[in-house]
């Protein structure tokens, strides 16, 4: 039994996992819950960028994924600060409830 | 054989919990379902030698960033239930329609087997080149990438500074006295002008919890 884990089935897990995150903000209503499908997200296209970075045999795809940690860290300090001041306006971390831009 | 058990534990434990986060109705188990995803993220990482980003990953995402997520868990409060009203019609039923179709599409890639047809997947590199330590990771990073590094010290610098204005409450304290919680601190400072003692040392209005009720009296 010879039966390799080629980059493709890494990529095929990032994808199913790429999937579950958006299907979670689709059908979620919770601010913190869809941010968390977001970082499930992040983190399948992550896992694709190492695969495909071994795959071509250099460094840049886990290079990428650096930069993207790092950006994933300022997002996720700015949108939970976002998630926080909602809710001491509004006692509600629902995104049904944040209506008033809309026409 | 050893990666192809490792793979396949740790797919499943990643699946597992990314349909946690999105089932579970308490936002502390997606919270551990998200934990468990990123843990095995790491554990990915590693059996695809990149040391340094599983390194990361842990720290980062499942040291720093998961404690923030519990962090405001906890200050919003776990027990809300969540609204399941649709606001768009059938919004629901389309959406597991979209999601299933979207892993149907992973797992036929799965079923078809060799992924002949991607060109570059075919071809894993020697192991040498693309061993993701510290080292290894540092050339590329201080040469090639210095000025993107840069700028991320930038945006973290940027991001906190953003965090803490958005967190910062301009209301004084003084303002939280629950005697009158519909008079701001200057109208409250202008009615202590007629009264008979209520400005206290150095123009600061003096609060004692009795204080609205000398001023209804007067």
């Amino acid at each position: 039994m010879s039966l390799v884990v080629t980059p493709g089935w890494y990529m095929t897990l990032a994808a199913l996992l790429f999937a579950i995150g958006a299907l979670g903000i689709l059908i979620r209503r919770n601010a913190l819950v869809m941010f968390m499908c977001i970082e499930l997200m992040l983190n399948a296209v992550n896992l694709t960028f190492v695969a495909a970075g071994r795959a071509l045999g250099n460094l840049d795809g886990q290079m990428a994924v650096f930069f993207v940690l790092v950006v994933a860290a300022a997002e996720v300090v700015v949108g939970l600060a976002i998630i926080v001041a909602i809710f001491r306006r509004r006692e509600s971390a629902s995104v049904d409830e944040l209506s008033e831009m809309a026409g | 054989m050893v990666e192809l058990i490792v793979f396949a534990l740790m797919a499943a434990a990643s699946l597992a919990g990314g349909v946690t986060v999105i089932r579970a109705r308490n936002p502390v188990y997606s919270a551990m379902g998200l934990l468990a995803t990123l843990f095995s993220m790491a554990v990915l990482y590693v059996l695809q030698l990149a040391h340094f980003v599983a390194a990361v990953q842990v720290i980062v995402y499942a040291g720093a960033v998961m404690t923030l997520f519990l962090f405001v868990i906890m200050l919003i409060g776990v027990d809300k239930d969540e609204n399941t009203a649709e606001t768009i019609p059938h919004q629901r039923r389309l959406a597991m329609a979209i999601g299933l179709i979207a892993i149907g599409l992973g797992t036929a890639l799965v079923a078809r087997g060799r992924f002949s047809w991607v060109p570059l997947v075919d071809t894993p590199a020697s192991a040498a080149e693309t061993n993701g330590t510290v080292q290894a990771l540092a050339e590329p990073m201080f040469t090639d990438w210095v000025l993107a590094f840069e700028a991320t010290a930038l945006l973290l610098t940027v991001a906190a500074a953003g965090a803490i204005a958005l967190a910062s409450t301009r209301k004084p304290i003084i303002s939280r006295v629950p005697s009158s919680p519909a008079v701001s601190p200057s109208r409250r400072a202008e009615r202590g002008v007629g009264g008979s003692g209520q400005e206290g040392r150095g123009g600061h209005p003096v609060l004692p919890p009795a204080a609205g009720d000398t001023r209804a009296g007067s």
